[in-house]
């Protein structure tokens, strides 16, 4: 039965896997914006986070989504500390 | 403190509750403390599984909204007396539940017991979101269908997004658990293999829980599968399920169900 079909068509479980791998990945493209949004704060965090000490609370992600361009905005609060002690490095 | 663990799939009839009450059941077999939430609020059915119906006096809303104490409203297991079930209002439904309400739940639950696991309902809906938001890690129950896993690829993407893990940008450990799977089908190209499901969601793999009457019948009982038919093929799925989510390495085999000598002579081409 297997030998007959392998020769005639394609398996089901090949079909299947085909039809759902082409789905998920328009699926993804069009909703996985938000794992997009996680992945780009967090690597900009720990970009951040290398040079300054950042409250993981005091962080704001917005993305704002317009027809032609959208807009990725950030807002990591400095804590005046840190701040000062980067421009003292810069200085000396 | 416990680790909270989500048991969720996006799609209904997979597995998530047969799951919850067999790897609740196996951790408590473990010696641990275990408490499981049905957050299917308004078609509760954990308390069904488990055999404890008709014991429900109290449930998540009345707990939530400071009707009961959460002692009163949980259950303990007949079999096991370090497992309990808080169960999910029958008459109620999901707007019953508030962000608060389901956060101090869980923090109390969190510093009684070992293990905290929240039965997620279906959809990607309230309850859903509730079910996985203070999650650590979470159990992605699956059928080797195209429908299920693409809405598994859904719920992981919530899981990304909306859990408290998430938020602080950390993320949860995500494990999959294919549920109803038969291999001769899989292997005769009928049914989407282990490993194509693996490739196409890319999150590790608790476990392989074969298709079997075991699940249906421990349900008829009452029971989950790990108590009511320790040795089936199911059982020793969530057994050593259970036994990785408690930072065991073991080989991952999919258990076959013993067939009857009989069986095996008279039955084996017959299937």
């Amino acid at each position: 039965m297997k030998w007959f079909n392998l020769f005639k068509r394609e398996q089901p479980s090949e079909v299947a896997r085909d039809r759902i791998r082409i789905l998920l990945a328009h699926e993804r493209s069009v909703t996985g914006s938000s794992n997009l949004i996680a992945l780009l704060r967090n690597e900009i965090l720990l970009a951040v986070a290398k040079y300054i000490p950042v409250d993981l609370e005091q962080v704001d992600v917005n993305m704002q989504r317009g027809e032609i361009l959208s807009t990725l905005q950030i807002d990591i609060q400095i804590p005046v500390s840190a701040k000062s002690r980067e421009v003292a490095a810069c200085d000396a | 403190m416990a680790r909270v663990m989500v048991v969720t799939s996006g799609k209904g009839g997979v597995g998530k509750t047969t799951s919850t009450a067999a790897l609740g059941a196996a951790l408590a077999q473990s010696g641990q403390t275990v408490a499981m939430i049905d957050f299917d609020v308004g078609l509760r059915n954990l308390d069904l599984v488990m055999g404890a119906e008709r014991r429900v006096v109290f449930d998540l809303i009345n707990v939530i909204q400071g009707q009961a104490k959460l002692a009163q409203a949980l259950i303990r297991d007949k079999r096991l007396d370090n497992l309990f079930i808080l169960p999910a209002s029958q008459t109620r439904d999901k707007d019953a539940l508030t962000e608060d309400g389901v956060a101090k739940v869980i923090e109390e639950l969190s510093s009684n017991f070992d293990w905290v696991i929240c039965d997620s309902p279906a959809g990607i809906g309230k309850g859903a979101v509730f079910a996985m938001q203070h999650a650590d890690i979470a159990v992605v129950v699956t059928n080797p269908e195209i429908s299920s896993v693409r809405d598994s690829d859904r719920i992981i993407g919530l899981l990304d997004a909306k859990t408290e893990k998430a938020k602080k940008g950390q993320s949860v450990e995500k494990y999959l658990m294919i549920a109803r799977y038969d291999e001769s089908r899989a292997s005769s190209g009928d049914m989407l293999e282990v490993d194509d499901i693996l490739e196409i969601l890319s999150i590790p793999l608790l476990g392989v829980v074969p298709e079997s009457q075991e699940v249906l019948r421990a349900s008829n009982f009452g029971s989950p599968v790990t108590i009511c038919s320790p040795k089936s093929a199911p059982a020793q799925a969530y057994n050593a399920a259970a036994r990785r989510l408690n930072g065991e390495v073991i080989e991952l085999t999919i258990p076959k169900e013993k067939t009857p000598l009989f069986g095996r002579i008279f039955g084996g081409r017959a299937a």
